[in-house]
């Protein structure tokens, strides 16, 4: 077993035990945050398909962190308030959460796979710049649409369901979303070892083999842009849940560098990097957050530290360079 | 005789002011290696992009396997069956050996929409892979990364992919380049065989290798073919003689 095998078990059990202590020491809060670190990670175990394994430096990853709050906000809403979706089709909303999974990873595809077939076009600085309007063009559309409170947001009175789990217990809805985040990681995991993955892989790095080998480099990254952004949608649904509310700020271009930067300091490219990257994340703006509203500064430091002289982030740095897969 | 498998009808491609392809025609044939020998710069590497695909021409056609391919991506040439190697190995460096030739394998299958099972453990892929690596005698090297790889080992792995599309045709742009003696002579036993399964396309500097191998020559100076022949052919003409093999023998 290599080095980082035995790093990845350790994250693994880390995810399992840590929260149910705090949970039997009765620190609800603490399983709370780590709630948000599980659906954070989450977030970032989507980005890092595209960034990691695909190359694409996604400043847009919001869109579909945002349209997945959104589905869960609008579906919930409306099944708080007994009205249709689509006043027309009847379409009830529902607060069950699966279904909203479901949709929510479905318009995140959708939309990643109009964004991505425009974007993929262009490639590095430009690539990063067309994503990133994107974003700004969904952050500005969700200000200006009064049906769902602009820019003051949805707020959602009562947790979703999930059939034999009372979601409002905190260490309840932890496990579900730490059930969702570990199969997230095992397709990310089974993913990268497939043959889609190795294509993908080689698209990264060089383009022009792919295509002498008859395959089609664009079309496998924007494959990988759209399953990237269908767990990152999925993830922006439990987040929202996590808050019972959503709004724009979700849709921001914050919330697109937030978690390219987590994932960064936790490694790009390497299965666990998004998990330590979003928990040290969250400590961070917890331990911090309270002293100094410019928390981010230490937050900047450490990923200048990342960027310069650990390439593979806190990963690399415990595990040691990737061993190729295999 | 038999119609050409490969086939340029007046390739011209300048970059601004610098005609880099001027009017090349040149032909394929069933069987046979075809060796592209000219100076630094005479326009080897932009004959071959254009002839794959990866450079629109100017001017000119490119016919393959009986058809005008002048339009298609290089994918699509790649699909049809033409297969090439980098003068620049472009391989994935971080993958192994074994990844790279599978990719190729992957590749002349033509289905990499398989999302969740290993791909190492893809029997058919692999033994494509494996018996390829054989033959240009990497099989030792399979684990390793292709970074940790020699320049000469690269040169044999860029073969190796090439050898697991099973094309119709080879384009080769300079194979032997940083083999060493031992390696060029290999190889060059290794291509002799080979061009019964598929004719090539070679552009080698290597002249012991371009003439033990080579059954026709075209000679590119500045663009423009100006010579083609047997090997007696070319080494006993005054014009290449002046052109290219002068300056360098
Ligand atoms: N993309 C490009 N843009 C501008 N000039 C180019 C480009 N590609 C090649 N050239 C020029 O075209 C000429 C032919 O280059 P090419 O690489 O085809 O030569 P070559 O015969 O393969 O040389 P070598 O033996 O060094 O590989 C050179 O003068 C080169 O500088
Ligand atoms: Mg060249």
């Amino acid at each position: 077993m290599s080095r980082e095998h035995l790093v990845n078990l350790a994250v693994v059990l880390a995810l399992v035990l840590l929260p149910l202590a705090a949970h039997l020491m009765g620190e609800t809060y603490w399983v709370t945050l780590a709630t948000r670190a599980a659906v954070l990670a989450l977030a970032g175990v989507g980005l890092n398909i595209a960034l990691g394994q695909g190359g694409l430096v996604s400043l847009g990853h919001a869109v579909f962190f945002g349209i997945g709050g959104y589905a869960m906000g609008i579906l919930a809403y409306h099944a708080q308030t007994y009205t249709p979706v689509i006043e027309s089709l009847g379409l009830p909303g529902t607060n069950l959460m699966p279904l909203i999974w479901l949709v929510a990873a479905m318009f995140a595809a959708l939309a990643a796979l109009m964004i991505g077939a425009l974007s993929l076009r262009t490639s590095g600085v430009y690539f990063i710049m067309i994503t990133l309007a994107f974003g700004q063009m969904f952050y500005f559309f969700a200000l200006s649409w009064p049906t769902y409170g602009g820019e003051d947001g949805l707020s959602i009175y009562v947790r979703n369901r999930f059939p034999g789990v009372n979601t409002l217990v905190p260490i309840q809805f932890y496990g579900v979303v730490a059930a969702v985040l570990l199969l997230a990681l095992l397709l990310s995991d089974r993913l990268a070892r497939s043959p889609f993955g190795l294509a993908l892989a080689a698209a990264r790095q060089v383009p022009a083999r792919v295509a002498a080998v008859g395959l089609d480099p664009q079309r496998l990254k924007l494959v990988a842009f759209v399953l990237s952004a269908a767990l990152t949608g999925l993830a922006g649904a439990l987040f929202a849940d996590l808050n019972r509310f959503v709004s724009p700020t979700m849709f921001s271009w914050h919330t697109s560098g937030e978690i390219m930067v987590f994932v960064i300091i936790g490694g790009v490219g390497r299965l666990m990097g998004p998990v330590v990257g979003a928990v040290v994340f969250v400590l961070l703006e917890h331990l911090l957050g309270g002293i100094s509203e410019y928390w981010q500064i230490a937050f900047g430091v450490l990923l200048l530290l990342i960027v310069l002289f650990a390439r593979g982030g806190l990963i690399g740095l415990i595990a040691g360079r990737e061993k190729a897969h295999g | 005789m038999a119609e050409p498998v490969l086939e340029t009808k007046g390739l011209t491609k300048s970059f601004g002011a610098l005609r880099a392809s001027e009017d090349v025609s040149i032909d394929l044939r069933p069987g046979e290696i075809h060796a592209i020998i000219g100076p630094n710069g005479a326009g080897k590497s932009t004959l071959i992009a254009q002839i794959c695909g990866a450079l629109r021409p100017d001017s000119g056609d490119v016919r393959f396997a009986g058809a005008d391919v002048t339009a298609l991506s290089v994918r699509a040439r790649a699909r049809r069956g033409l297969a090439r190697t980098f003068q620049i190995s472009a391989l994935a460096m971080d993958h192994t050996v074994l990844q790279n030739v599978m990719l190729g394998a992957l590749g002349a299958r033509g289905r990499p929409w398989r999302f969740f099972v290993p791909v190492l453990s893809d029997r058919g892929l692999r033994e494509t892979a494996e018996a390829a690596l054989e033959r240009v005698g990497l099989s030792d090297h399979a684990a390793t990364r292709t970074a940790e790889l020699s320049h000469g080992q690269r040169r044999q792995l860029e073969v190796a992919v090439a050898l697991t599309l099973r094309p119709r045709a080879f384009v080769m742009d300079e194979p032997m380049a940083g083999l060493g003696a031992g390696g060029s002579k290999r190889l060059t036993g290794f291509l002799d065989g080979l061009r019964t399964e598929a004719p090539i396309l070679l552009v080698e500097h290597d002249m012991d290798a371009v003439f033990a191998l080579a059954d026709r020559i075209s000679v590119l100076v500045y663009g423009k073919v100006i010579a083609t022949g047997t090997v007696a052919d070319i080494r006993q003409s005054d014009v290449v003689r002046e052109a290219y093999l002068g300056e360098g023998a």
